[in-house]
């Protein structure tokens, strides 16, 4: 197993084909006319994929894209590659056996906070600890729209909806703590309204070896508008967002004026740069083989957003689980030769009778 | 000494124990050696759902009962000639079953105070009288075991498991058995423990002498082999046939088989023995749940696999709303459900028929699916070939229905030709097609192209929203959904046209009464038809493959004879389908006890109708 890990060339898109023809974001879109609200936040993430896609230098037909029930479930049908729109929840199921079984596709997965966290949540977690290589698009608005506006797993407590006129009761996931949790190597967060970033973020997801799961904060201007306002707004989102880049030091601020420093228990605050030794600022290790570290940075999410990480927070080598059970079926050819169907059909105790 | 040799035609043997001595093995060997001496055989493991219920109780009672005999059967056998009872809980609950007069060979020594009040026995019945109508043969056979092994460096615990060894020994003396194959097993079986496997040869050996020696047995059998069809066998059970059928499946179409499976009970042997045969490109996935899967298999499938997935009538619940997405995006995929007895948790290890509704009805919208079922444990070989040739070539999920009593019992096999196998085209869309459309029909089968991923040009989406006629894009249009809602069931009714029409057994041609059947009663109703005729009745027979679509015959079958019966192990579950269908008033036959029907039951009910006549 250990050449899987050290080899050349074993990453996600090692075996999918390339092309030569130079593509542009026009080669992805389809002639289905897109049906989200307008000023839904889904607009400029297809728009950040179609064209960053091209860039890959992939063949259009060994891409694709499975999706499961929701508004951003929608977003295969307009992508022009493969595309799967599946049932609630089960995207993940679904392209686990695609990807599982065709190494010479680029698979990705799109989904919401309903359709991934909470009637899919079992397929999510077990596509992150296999690490089976999909490319988990996870949008996040907070709030069920296609069902037109109930709450989800990630709204805030107390949030009033029409299925929760007095308050949502449950405690919300985090994203981010919950894919690290369930033995993610690839976990990063972005935001639609920042293509560069999400294009960052997509890049390197795009080329990692295993599951990727990217949460995009995606705003829900009918049901849900604002909700990620503090991290837009310009006046004040440098100063509650950390832009976490691996190898450098986590400070932040319109000024960069706050930093990380460790804290008990593991965990980080948030401190003045000013009055700390530059030594104790933390620096990012996404490649860190401990998760915690990653943890705790998923951990200063608030409901306010003081501050608010995005960026990648882990990203570590592990084998897939895709790559894995080719080098099994590769090892029983190797070790008993390819299958003879007449012999299996005669194994074990046999006996003739004679005519 | 000389014994005195007597020739049978058939013989049932019924071995019972606790759940932990081995009756399992014991039984399988014994099959393992009838098989190869080339007597027609029929085996029906009974086991409990717990793996190690209580030592001594009722509910720890383990048995494998085997029919074997000169001339070929359909049947394990209605009651056992010979029952083994290694404990006072196994003799309780088999000494109902066996006639006045049967061979009873009981372990004495678990015939303990102890033991015996654990089942609610208030004296020894092996003493007490109580079985004088039988012919009892009390042996202490643990002590013998031991006795027999005292110079093997081996504890005394390990002794006293080689009792069954020590049984199958005297049985296969008794019987006159071939003790090559099992004296082979054991070599292998504890290669790696050479005491252990000294020491259970040794008791194989022991039990064997002990027969020839000792006058508790003066009479030894002989059941001479079955007369059968030329060619090489093999002793099958259903669910290795049927993995064996997938694996043909799959070398048959050159495509590689993926299997999403969460193991359950009495499906898990096939996930087991798929998970073996790797090198003919055989993927297995052990899934999170059941919905992932068949989930995982139609993703397979989507993508140019023969998605396959296995499981019982709780994981068909769960799975359901996939099998509606397989139907709605028309891909091929084939969904096992090797059936127990329901509802909800049910009894897990024991075998029913009451999944025929749930796998025909239990979906949302229009959702037809074909459905196949074996009707013996060789036949699922062939059944599933036959499910993969239809879903391939209609491009749709079909159902292949067998269940406990057909995944766990065996019978020889003959072992086909491969080249006799049929071969299944995949057909897959060719690259670089203009205007593409995935929902283009084949005029002649209604199934629409398989373009998958990787296919330069025919890039298409597919999902569970209703698609328009041609070019499968989403579409609200209320004509358009008539039309593609009776297009799937006219794409699953014209299968009627490409399946064998039902063929009708009526040796006489004089029978006014037919007994029609499906799944796994084939053996029952085929051992009781041969019983009414035997008694100069006249009935005729036929047996259901094909569930849906029916054969395109089956309504003037069905009418040309004045009574139908028709035996269930439900509730009456083909017998709704049929008069719904064909508005013919259907005779129902329906137990459910978790068992086969018997063969003399069986005869009784249609006697019944035909004196009623």
């Amino acid at each position: 197993m250990s050449e899987l890990h050290n080899g050349n060339g074993h990453g996600a898109l090692s075996l999918v084909p390339k092309t030569d023809v130079r593509q542009t974001a026009k080669d992805f879109k389809t002639d289905q006319e897109v049906r989200w609200c307008p000023g839904c936040g889904d607009y400029a993430i297809l728009a950040a994929v179609q064209s960053f896609l091209p860039e890959l230098g992939l063949r259009r037909e060994n891409i694709c894209f499975v999706s499961g029930i929701g508004c951003s479930s929608r977003f295969p049908y307009y992508m022009n590659t493969y595309g799967f729109h599946s049932i609630h929840g089960r995207a993940p199921a679904i392209a686990t056996g695609l990807a599982a079984s065709r190494p010479d596709l680029s698979v990705w997965v799109v989904t919401g906070d309903g359709d991934a966290l909470s009637i899919g949540g079992n397929h999510l977690i077990h596509a992150l600890r296999r690490n089976i290589n999909l490319k988990i698009l996870l949008f996040n608005n907070r709030i069920y729209g296609l069902t037109k506006g109930q709450y989800s797993p990630t709204s805030e407590v107390g949030k009033i909806t029409k299925s929760t006129p007095m308050g949502s009761l449950d405690a919300p996931f985090n994203p981010i703590s919950l894919a690290i949790g369930a033995e993610g190597t690839f976990v990063a967060r972005t935001i639609d309204s920042d293509r560069k970033h999400l294009q960052s973020v997509l890049r390197a997801a795009a080329q990692h070896n295993g599951t990727a799961l990217v949460e995009i904060y995606q705003n829900c201007n009918i049901f849900n508008d604002g909700a990620f306002d503090p991290l837009k707004d310009p006046e004040v989102r440098d100063d509650v967002t950390i832009r976490l880049e691996h190898g450098q030091p986590i400070v932040f601020g319109a000024d960069g004026g706050k930093a990380l420093r460790r804290s008990g228990f593991g965990a980080f605050e948030v401190v003045n740069v000013a009055d700390v030794d530059p030594s104790e600022i933390v620096v990012h290790d996404a490649h860190h083989p401990d998760p915690s570290l990653a943890f705790a940075l998923s951990r200063l999410d608030s409901p306010a957003f003081e501050h608010t990480p995005i960026g990648i927070f882990r990203q570590v080598e592990r084998p897939s689980y895709d790559e894995q059970m080719r080098a099994q079926l590769d090892e029983a050819v190797t070790g008993q030769g390819p299958g003879d169907l007449a012999a299996l059909l005669a194994s074990g105790d046999t006996w003739r009778i004679d005519g | 000494m000389t014994k005195q040799v007597q020739q049978l035609d058939r013989v049932i043997i019924r071995f019972a124990g606790d759940s932990g001595d081995g009756m399992q093995l014991t039984g399988d060997r014994f099959t393992q050696e009838t098989a190869s001496f080339g007597n027609d055989l029929s085996t029906l493991p009974n086991f409990p759902a717990e793996i190690r219920a209580p030592a001594g109780t009722l509910p720890g009672v383990s048995s494998f009962q085997l029919h074997f005999a000169d001339h070929d059967i359909l049947t394990p056998g209605d009651a056992p000639n010979v029952l083994v009872a290694m404990n006072p809980a196994a003799l309780k609950a088999n000494i109902g079953d066996l006639p006045r007069g049967g061979d009873l060979i009981v372990n004495t020594d678990e015939f303990t105070k102890r033991n015996l009040a654990k089942v609610g026995y208030a004296t020894n019945p092996v003493e007490d009288g109580s079985l004088a109508e039988y012919r009892v043969h009390a042996l202490p056979l643990t002590s013998m075991t031991v006795g027999a092994l005292t110079d093997f460096d081996i504890s005394k615990k390990d002794a006293e498991r080689a009792k069954n060894m020590f049984a199958l020994g005297l049985l296969s003396w008794l019987y006159h058995r071939p003790t090559e194959g099992t004296l082979a097993f054991l070599e292998r079986k504890f290669a790696r423990k050479p005491d252990i496997m000294k020491a259970n040869i040794a008791a194989f050996q022991a039990g064997w002498n002990y027969g020839e020696t000792t006058e508790a047995f003066s009479v030894q059998y002989e059941i001479k082999p079955a007369v059968q069809p030329a060619g090489l066998y093999r002793n099958i059970t259903g669910n290795v046939a049927l993995s064996y059928g997938l694996v043909a499946a799959g070398v048959r179409s050159g495509l590689p088989v993926f299997l999403g499976s969460y193991p359950i009970t009495p499906a898990s042997d096939i996930l087991h023995e798929l998970s073996k045969h790797k090198r003919f490109g055989v993927r297995t996935f052990q899934a999170e749940d059941e919905i992932a899967a068949i989930g995982a298999a139609l993703g397979a499938s989507f993508g140019g696999s023969l998605g396959v997935t296995t499981t019982s009538g709780p994981g068909i619940a769960l799975k359901s709303e996939t099998i509606g997405l397989a139907v709605s995006t028309e891909l091929p995929l084939l969904v096992i459900d090797v059936q127990r007895a329901g509802p909800s948790t049910g009894l897990p290890t024991k075998t029913e028929q009451a999944d025929l509704l749930q796998v025909m009805y239990g979906r949302n919208g229009e959702a037809p699916v074909p459905i196949i079922a074996p009707q013996s444990p060789s036949d699922c070989f062939d059944a599933a070939l036959e499910a993969a040739r239809i879903a391939v070539k209609y491009r749709t999920p079909v159902v292949l229905l067998s269940d406990g009593y057909l995944a766990n019992g065996s019978e020889p096999w003959r072992i086909p030709d491969v080249d006799s196998l049929p071969t299944i085209d995949p057909d897959f869309a060719a690259p670089g097609q203009e205007g593409f459309q995935p929902f283009k029909r084949d005029p002649e089968t209604l199934a629409r192209p398989w373009a998958v991923p990787g296919t330069a040009g025919l890039e298409h989406r597919i999902g569970g929203l209703e698609k328009a006629d041609g070019s499968g894009n989403i579409s609200y249009d209320p004509t358009n959904h008539d039309t593609m809602t009776r297009l799937r069931q006219a794409k699953i009714d014209g299968i009627a046209n490409d399946i064998a029409p039902l063929t009708v057994d009526d040796p006489s041609g004089q029978a006014r009464v037919l007994v029609l059947g499906w799944g796994c009663t084939y053996g029952s109703i085929a051992a009781a038809v041969r019983r009414v005729r035997s008694a100069g009745g006249h009935i005729a027979q036929a047996h259901l493959r094909h569930l849906n679509p029916f054969p395109a015959n089956l309504g003037q079958v069905l009418r040309s004879y004045d009574k139908v019966v028709v035996p269930e192990i439900n509730l009456g579950q083909l017998a709704l389908l049929l008069r719904g269908k064909y508005l013919v008033d259907v005779i129902g036959y329906n137990r459910m006890r978790g068992l086969p029907f018997k063969a003399e039951e069986l005869a009784g009910v249609i006697q019944d109708v035909i004196d009623s006549e």
